[in-house]
C-alpha cells in the first residue's frame, strides 16, 4: 500500500457514517460526563436501542423512517428512564458499574437465541434502511473520495450523518449555555451546593442521562446504516471504550471536543494501521502477522485512553480547572 | 509540574520496557499442537442407554458441534462416553439404525439431545426409552448437580474477588484490569503445562509467580506513580480500563486467538448424581485452602491487620506508623498471587482464551458489590452466591442468559443495598 491510498483511507475514515455513530454516541456521553459528571460506562447500550428499536419498528412493523427513528428515540429513553431512576443517587463508581453491567446484559439477552425471534439473536438484523435510502435526492453515477470510490447511498448517507453531528452540536452548545445547562454543570462540580441552592439534583441528572442517551440512540441508527446490519457484537464494552477515548481527546466539556476527538482518532488509527500493515508486508516486524495488526488497533486505543486521563485529561478543548473527575 | 510528570513517565515507559522483554521472549508464538488424540481430550459427555432397567448394547451414539463429529457404542452395560475437545453445546444424537428391534424410543424425536459443556468439563446425556415417559433426572439431583457446580465455580470467583477487594480496600481503585490477572493464570499455566509440558504443580507455581511478579509490577510502574501524582480515584479507574484493553490485546497478540485446551488428565469420578473429576476436586481444596490462608493472614498476622487497618482509614493507619505504600505493595503481590491462582484453576477445569478474565470481570465485580466494596469476607460469600446463581439459573432460564442473571443481581443489590450484604454503610450516597 502507497502513501497516498493511506492517505486516501485515513481521509474516508475522517467522514465515514461509523466515524460520525461514534462522534454522536461522544456528543451524548459529553452531556452525561461532560457536563453533569456521570460516569457512564454503558453508551453501547443507548447506541444499541436506537439501532435495535429503529430496525425492529421497520422489519417487524413496516413503520416508515420517521415512526422508526422515534421508536428507537423512545426504546433509548426508556432505557435511560430505567437505569437512572434506581442509579443515579449512587456514588460515581458505582454508577459506572451498574451502566456497564447493564450494557452487557442487555447485549447478552438481544444476543441470545431466546430473544431472537425479536432481535434476530446472534445473527442481528439487518436490511431494513430501504425508507432512508429511498429519500436520496443524489442521481446515481461514479464518485469518489480522493481516490476511493463511493456511492451516491453513501454521500447520503455521509451528508445526512454530518447534519445531524451539526445539529446535535448546536443543541449541547443551546443547552448548556443555558440557565438549565449551569446548573448541570453545579452538579459536576458540587452536587451539594447545587441541592443548597433548592435544585432536585435528581431530576436533573435524569434529564441529562435522558437527553445524552437520545443523542447515543441517534448514534447508533447512524452507526448501523451505512452497512444496514446490526449485530449485537457491534455493541460490546469497546464501542463504550472508543466512545469515551473519543470525548476525553477531543475535551469532555467542549462542543467541538468530540467532533474533532472522533475524526481524529479514527484518522490516526487508519494511519498507523495502514502504517503497520506496510513495515509488515516490507518484513521489517517480523514478530508480528498481518491479520494481528487490527488487533493493534485496540492495544492503541487503550494505550491512548491511559496517556489521555493521566497527562491530558482536559484532551484538545478541554479547560484543566473543569476536568477534575469528581471523587 | 515537571518534577512531577517526570516520574510516572519513566516508571511508565519502564512498564512497556517491561512488555517489549517478555514480548521477546515470547516472539516464536506457540503453535497449536499436532493431531489431537481423542484420549486426550478435556471434554466428557457420556450416559446409559437402558428401558426398564435391561441395557442396550451396540448402540451408535454421535455427538457433533460445528461440523466436528465423534461417535462411539453403547457397551455391555449400556454405557457410553465421548471425549470431545472444545466447550459449547453438543448436539448428542443416536443413530436410530443401530437401536435393536426390542427397544423402542419413548418418542420419535428422542433420539436427538443436547450437551451443555459451556460451563462444566462433563455431561450426562440420557435418552428415553420404552413407553412411559421416565423422568432423566429428578429435580433434586439435577439441583445438587448445579449447586456442585456452583460451588466449584463461586470458589474460583471468591479467590479472584477477594484480589479486587483487597486493591480496592486499600486504595480505593476499582480495578477494571482485574479480569487480565485470571487471564494471565490462565494462558501461564497453558504455556508452562500444555506447551513446555512442566509437572502440573511446577507449572502451576510458575503461572501463579508470574501473575505475582506482573501484580508487582503493575503497581510499581503504574498504580504508585499515579497515586503519588494524586490522581482521583475515578480516573484511575479509567486508567484501569485503557491498561485492561492494552493488557488484554497484548495477550491476544502473544497467545493468539484460539481457545486453549490446558486439562487433559482428568478422571471422572462419580459422587452420587454428580459426574465430576480429580482436577476439580483438587482445586476446589486448593482454593479452600488459599480461603483459609488468607482468613488467617488478614486476622492474625501483623502485616494482616495492617493491612485491614489501611483499609479502615488509611491516614490513622499511617498516623499510628504503618508504612502504607509497604502494605498496599503486599497487598497488590498477595492479590495478583490468588488471581493468578484462580486463573490457573479456570483454565485447568474450563478451557481458556484470551479473553476469559474480562468475561468473568463483571461476575467478580457483582460478588465484590454483593457482598460489600472492601471486606473480604463478603467478596468470598458473595462470589460463592453469584457462582450458586449462574449454575442454578441455568434450570429455570436458557444457559446463554445466566451470567444475565448475576448482573442483574449487581444491579439489584446496588440499587437496594449499595453496602452489600455485609458491608457497612457508608459513603455510598
Amino acid at each position: 500500500m502507497d502513501f497516498n491510498t493511506a492517505l486516501s483511507l485515513a481521509l474516508n475514515e475522517l467522514v465515514s457514517p461509523v466515524t460520525v455513530g461514534y462522534i454522536l454516541c461522544a456528543i451524548g456521553l459529553a452531556i452525561h460526563f461532560g457536563f453533569t459528571g456521570l460516569l457512564n460506562f454503558g453508551q453501547a447500550a443507548f447506541a444499541a436501542l436506537g439501532a435495535y428499536g429503529f430496525a425492529f419498528a421497520t422489519l417487524e412493523w413496516g413503520w416508515d423512517l420517521w415512526g422508526s427513528v422515534l421508536f428507537g428515540l423512545v426504546c433509548a429513553m426508556a432505557f435511560a428512564a430505567l437505569l437512572g431512576i434506581p442509579t443515579l443517587r449512587l456514588r460515581a463508581d458505582y454508577l459506572a458499574i451498574v451502566t456497564i453491567a447493564a450494557s452487557q446484559a442487555l447485549r447478552f439477552t438481544v444476543g441470545s437465541s431466546t430473544a431472537a425471534p425479536i432481535t434476530g439473536g446472534s445473527e442481528g438484523l439487518s436490511q431494513f434502511g430501504d425508507s432512508f435510502y429511498a429519500l436520496n435526492p443524489i442521481p446515481e453515477g461514479e464518485y469518489s473520495i480522493g481516490i476511493v470510490p463511493i456511492t451516491n447511498g453513501d454521500i447520503w448517507m455521509r451528508i445526512v450523518a454530518w447534519g445531524l453531528v451539526g445539529v446535535a452540536a448546536l443543541f449541547v452548545f443551546a443547552l448548556t449555555r443555558s440557565p438549565w445547562g449551569r446548573v448541570l454543570k453545579g452538579i459536576r462540580e458540587d452536587e451539594d451546593a447545587v441541592r443548597a441552592l433548592g435544585k432536585n439534583v435528581f431530576s436533573y441528572k435524569l434529564q441529562a442521562l435522558v437527553i445524552g442517551g437520545s443523542i447515543a440512540a441517534i448514534g447508533g441508527m447512524v452507526f448501523v446504516m451505512a452497512s444496514q446490519t446490526n449485530q449485537p457484537t457491534n455493541w460490546g464494552t469497546n464501542f463504550t471504550f472508543i466512545t469515551w477515548t473519543i470525548l476525553l481527546l477531543g475535551g469532555a466539556a467542549t462542543i467541538l471536543g468530540p467532533i474533532v476527538g472522533g475524526m481524529v482518532f479514527f484518522a490516526l488509527l487508519t494511519l498507523i494501521e495502514s502504517g503497520l500493515e506496510f513495515l509488515v508486508n516490507a518484513g521489517l516486524l517480523p514478530f508480528l502477522a498481518i491479520e494481528q495488526v487490527a488487533q493493534v488497533r485496540f492495544l492503541l486505543l487503550g494505550l491512548i485512553l491511559m496517556l489521555l486521563v493521566i497527562f491530558r485529561p482536559q484532551g484538545f478543548f478541554g479547560n484543566k480547572k473543569e476536568m477534575q473527575f469528581n471523587g | 509540574m515537571n518534577r512531577l510528570q517526570k516520574g510516572p513517565a519513566r516508571a511508565f515507559g519502564a512498564l512497556i520496557a517491561g512488555f517489549l522483554i517478555f514480548a521477546g521472549l515470547l516472539t516464536a508464538s506457540p503453535a497449536s499442537a499436532a493431531d489431537p488424540d481423542p484420549s486426550t481430550f478435556a471434554y466428557t459427555i457420556a450416559g446409559t442407554l437402558q428401558q426398564d432397567d435391561v441395557p442396550i448394547t451396540g448402540v451408535k451414539v454421535i455427538a457433533s458441534k460445528d461440523g466436528e463429529k465423534y461417535d462411539t457404542k453403547s457397551d455391555e452395560f449400556g454405557e457410553w462416553t465421548i471425549m470431545v475437545p472444545t466447550d459449547g453445546v453438543w448436539k448428542v444424537e443416536l443413530d436410530a439404525a443401530t437401536i435393536p428391534a426390542d427397544f423402542k424410543l419413548a418418542n420419535v424425536d428422542g433420539a436427538v439431545n443436547e450437551a451443555d459443556l459451556t460451563q462444566t468439563d462433563f455431561a450426562a446425556v440420557l435418552f428415553k426409552f420404552g413407553s412411559d415417559a421416565v423422568v432423566t433426572q429428578s429435580f433434586s439431583d439435577q439441583l445438587i448437580v448445579r449447586i456442585f457446580a456452583g460451588l466449584n465455580f463461586g470458589l474460583m470467583l471468591a479467590i479472584a474477588a477477594i484480589g479486587i477487594t483487597l486493591i480496592y480496600g486499600t486504595t480505593g481503585l476499582n480495578n477494571f484490569a482485574h479480569g487480565e490477572m485470571v487471564t494471565l493464570g490462565a494462558m501461564m499455566m497453558w504455556l508452562f503445562y500444555s506447551f513446555f509440558q512442566l509437572n502440573i504443580v511446577i507449572a502451576g507455581l510458575l503461572a501463579v509467580a508470574s501473575v505475582t511478579s506482573f501484580g508487582w509490577a503493575q503497581d510499581a510502574g503504574l498504580w504508585k506513580p499515579l497515586r503519588k501524582r494524586r490522581l482521583g480515584l475515578n480516573q484511575m479507574m479509567i486508567v484501569s480500563i485503557g491498561f485492561g484493553i492494552v493488557a488484554r490485546y497484548v495477550i491476544l497478540l502473544f497467545f493468539a486467538g484460539y481457545t486453549k485446551d490446558i486439562s487433559g488428565a482428568a478422571n471422572v469420578i462419580q459422587l452420587g448424581p454428580i459426574f465430576t473429576s480429580d482436577v476439580t476436586l483438587v482445586s476446589m481444596l486448593i482454593s479452600i485452602t488459599a480461603l483459609l490462608g488468607v482468613a488467617y493472614f488478614l486476622t492474625r498476622t501483623r502485616v494482616g491487620k495492617a493491612t485491614r487497618a489501611v483499609s479502615d482509614n488509611s491516614a490513622l493507619a499511617a498516623s499510628t506508623g504503618i508504612d502504607v505504600e509497604r502494605i498496599i505493595r503486599i497487598v497488590w503481590l498477595v492479590a495478583a498471587a490468588l488471581t493468578g491462582l484462580a486463573g490457573v484453576l479456570y483454565g485447568l477445569q474450563f478451557q481458556a482464551n484470551w479473553a476469559v478474565g474480562y468475561d468473568i470481570l463483571l461476575l467478580l465485580f457483582a460478588a465484590v458489590t454483593l457482598g460489600g466494596l472492601g471486606t473480604s469476607l463478603g467478596a468470598a460469600v458473595g462470589a460463592l452466591i453469584i457462582g450458586m446463581v449462574v449454575e442454578v439459573s441455568t434450570l429455570f432460564m436458557p444457559s446463554e442468559l445466566k451470567y444475565v442473571s448475576a448482573l442483574v443481581i449487581l444491579i439489584v443489590i446496588l440499587v437496594v443495598r449499595p453496602q452489600g450484604v455485609l458491608g457497612k454503610k457508608q459513603r455510598i450516597g
